[in-house]
């Protein structure tokens, strides 16, 4: 397969990109923090997903999805990206889908159609401290009665506080459990927080929470193939979203140098700016490139897919973050104003470079997988 | 099973018959390189019936037409052929600067007959070509250039000096860009083919940081040119030179067609040794050589895509020069690495056990990557002229 997008997926990205433009622009994520929106997205935004089928992107057609594939789905990530759009297509549309779709069984027939027709928010409750560890989860579920009793503390859940359930990853005697915990499950508690990016992301607190045998995503003990399969997709859509962020972000720089006159000059004239414009271009178009490449081997199922979304996490999180830094660098004083745009595109960027592991965990992940 | 499929499996068996056991091991020296031309000698029989096998299938020029010695491949059989080698570690049957630099510009600027004449000894290894573009007042401010060719009617009598001529002492002919109208800068040039064995043409080597000398300097004295010697129109070569810069610029880029992911720690762990958590026993180099080998994973994928976009005209025709730009100063880093991971070994500068300073001297060669063929200077002025159309530039 050729790496670029084919004719279908050119005319998806040709439906996506006006709509998202129109209907959630960078002013939509403004009016959405100004009125101090207790919910994180806007849930008109979701209803006209759903219209658009967005929602069922990767759930498999037989659970009423479209059976689309990672390159699809990071079609409408980067313009989420590039218009910094709220929205809760990320954890539920392409992490929990690619968890329970490897799953199957009950909880993927539960909620697989659900997330397709736009009822369901899934949130994923995977980490548990300041920095991503998926390797050393401490919440427990222990088995109690006819199912399980979970006990722990997460961190950094996306829509924890309002998701109809949350994946939960938690250690069992053999191994690691994905648990669908519903939202009204008795014990739970939520507490968002507003991050620097005016997206809430909630604490959520475990304390002796009961959930039935049936609960478990897949089986139990045997989540660990399960949690890869949503690392992989999560990290892959992130990666996806930064790379439509450190667009946005370097064409309205680019832009800007176009129009800003000092010294009787447009500021785009000067070779200092210059070579660092297109030095950011250079780095854009290779995450690009491998954020493509990514998607591609985990839609061929292929071994090196791991590495590569690895890869992909890490090169897309050094290229946003350089667009955006230029981005305000070049901006000037109203680069630091609240009323301009590049600022927005920082804070995004610095919250999608930290979900899911951020540069430095990545850049581990790729020596360990290349034994060093 | 797909037409594509078919053919790689025609490959793999053509491949595994043709391609010599001694063909698939790693190059070790500048002699295991074949380069052909006229004073050719082969260093093994191994490397000669490599050579006549993919002359003999077009395969030294697989996406040439077969009229001009090659195999007529489409784009996405020409990445097959090339993945396909790349798996069993085949080696270049034959670089040359004909079938990467002439032999481009003649398929676009090229009469039929310059073709014909031309490219089937390119194709064949037989005529080894040199490239004369850079003058000792012309580097990156190439359209300076000064070498003269004064009109004598049916031939030009030139005048003037090339440097940094890639293996001017060894090639059979070279193709030269020469004034030919002194008043007119850009249209003021001449994209002319001569036989280095002409009178008048003498090459002197030049000494590099590395200890080798592949360039040379060329000097010529009243060289004469018969008139048909050049391609695409008489004052009309800086064209010709601009597409070949480009090409040159792709070619640098294009290593990317798929294939093997080497890790540099990886490959360092094994020389380096590793902690007891098994990870390589330096943790800031560790992380260094992790964070390259991030970029070089990605660069790969850079290259693949950028390939297939090229070859189907989907990419902005300013790209090679940001996969060079890109590319070069990777291989630069790469080589920082490679020196900081060797050591006080990888100083030594003509023991047996390093193979002659192979790392010094190849790390001192890269530093030639970012200046050769456009610096990276150039490399960022032309993407943000013509692909970010930033204003003055």
């Amino acid at each position: 397969m050729p790496l670029y997008h084919n004719d279908d997926q050119a005319m998806l990205k040709d439906s996506v990109a006006p709509f998202v433009a129109e209907q959630a622009p960078v002013s939509h994520l403004r009016n959405l923090r100004d009125s101090a929106d207790a919910t994180g997205f806007s849930r008109d935004l979701w209803a006209q997903f759903t219209e658009m089928g967005l929602p069922g992107m990767l759930v498999p057609e037989a659970h009423g999805g479209l059976g689309m594939g990672h390159m699809e789905a990071g079609i409408v990530l980067e313009e989420i990206g590039r218009n910094l759009t709220p929205s809760p297509f990320l954890s539920t549309s392409v992490g929990a889908v690619a968890a329970l779709a490897k799953a199957g069984g009950t909880q993927a027939s539960r909620w697989l159609p659900a997330i397709a027709s736009g009822e369901a928010i899934v949130a994923l409750a995977i980490d548990e401290g300041a920095k991503h560890r998926p390797d050393r989860i401490a919440t427990t579920a222990t088995r109690a009665g006819n199912g399980f009793r979970l006990d722990g503390k997460k961190s950094f859940v996306l829509h924890g506080h309002v998701a109809d359930m949350s994946i939960v990853a938690a250690k069992t005697d053999g191994g690691i459990t994905l648990f669908a915990v519903p939202k009204d499950a008795k014990g739970v508690t939520a507490d968002p927080r507003r991050l620097v990016d005016s997206s809430l992301a909630s604490h959520v607190t475990l304390d002796g929470v009961e959930v039935d045998a049936d609960a478990v995503i897949g089986e139990v003990d045997a989540g660990g193939e399960i949690l890869d399969a949503l690392l992989a997709a999560t990290r892959t859509g992130a990666a996806a979203e930064m790379v439509g962020v450190g667009q946005g972000a370097m064409d309205m720089t680019v832009n800007y140098l176009k129009e800003r006159k000092q010294f009787g000059k447009l500021i785009g004239e000067f070779q200092g700016l210059q070579h660092r414009a297109a030095h950011l271009y250079g780095e854009m178009e290779v995450a690009r490139a491998t954020v493509m490449k990514a998607q591609q081997l985990l839609d061929e199922g292929s071994e090196g897919a791991k590495l590569m979304v690895s890869v992909a996490k890490a090169k897309a999180g050094r290229a946003a973050n350089l667009a955006v830094r230029e981005g305000v660098q070049m901006h000037g004083g109203i680069g630091m104003t609240d009323e301009y745009d590049i600022g927005l595109y920082m804070k995004r960027d610095r919250a999608l470079a930290e979900y899911m592991g951020d540069v430095h965990y990545h850049i581990d992940q790729v020596a360990r997988m290349n034994g060093y | 099973m797909s037409e594509l499929d078919a053919f790689r499996a025609e490959v793999r068996d053509w491949l595994e018959a043709n391609c010599p056991a001694e063909m698939r091991e790693p190059v070790r020296d500048e002699g295991d390189v074949c380069w052909g031309g006229r004073n050719w000698v082969f260093k093994n029989e191994a490397q000669k019936r490599w050579l006549e096998a993919c002359v003999a299938k077009g395969y030294t020029v697989p996406d040439w037409p077969k009229p001009y010695g090659g195999a007529g491949l489409t784009p996405e059989q020409t990445k097959v052929l090339k993945q396909e080698m790349k798996r069993i570690h085949a080696r270049s049957p034959l670089d040359s600067f004909g079938i990467w630099m002439l032999g481009p510009a003649l398929l676009q600027f090229g009469t039929e007959e310059q073709k014909v004449q031309y490219l089937n000894p390119i194709a064949r290894g037989e005529i080894r070509w040199c490239q004369g573009y850079s003058e000792p007042g012309s580097g990156s401010d190439l359209v300076s250039l000064q070498t003269f060719g004064e009109d004598k009617g049916d031939h030009w009598v030139v005048n003037g000096s090339k440097i940094w001529t890639s293996y001017a002492d060894k090639a059979d002919w070279i193709f030269c860009l020469v004034r030919t109208d002194k008043a007119n800068k850009y249209q003021g040039i001449t994209f002319m083919l001569f036989d280095m064995a002409s009178k008048g043409v003498t090459t002197k080597p030049i000494l590099l940081i590395s200890g080798n000398s592949p360039f040379c300097e060329t000097f010529f004295d009243d060289v004469e040119v018969p008139k048909t010697q050049f391609i695409g129109e008489i004052n009309r070569g800086w064209d010709v030179a601009k597409y070949l810069l480009g090409h040159e610029r792709e070619m640098i880029s294009g290593g990317g067609a798929g294939g093997d992911m080497v890790s540099i720690g990886g490959a360092f762990a094994k020389a380096f040794g590793k902690n007891a958590a098994g990870e390589l026993d330096d943790p800031i180099l560790r992380a260094e050589m992790a964070a390259f080998d991030v970029d070089v994973f990605a660069y790969r994928a850079m290259g693949e895509r950028f390939m297939d976009m090229w070859k189907t005209g989907r990419a902005h025709p300013a790209s090679s020069n940001m996969m060079k730009y890109v590319g070069t100063e990777l291989n630069k880093r790469r080589h920082e690495l490679v020196m900081s991971g060797g050591g006080s070994e990888a100083l030594e500068w003509d023991s047996e056990e390093t193979k002659g300073g192979a790392r010094a001297r190849g790390w001192l060669r890269t530093k030639a990557n970012s200046i050769e063929g456009g610096t990276s200077e150039v490399m960022l002025n032309v993407i943000a002229k013509r692909i970010l159309d930033l204003p003055g530039a």
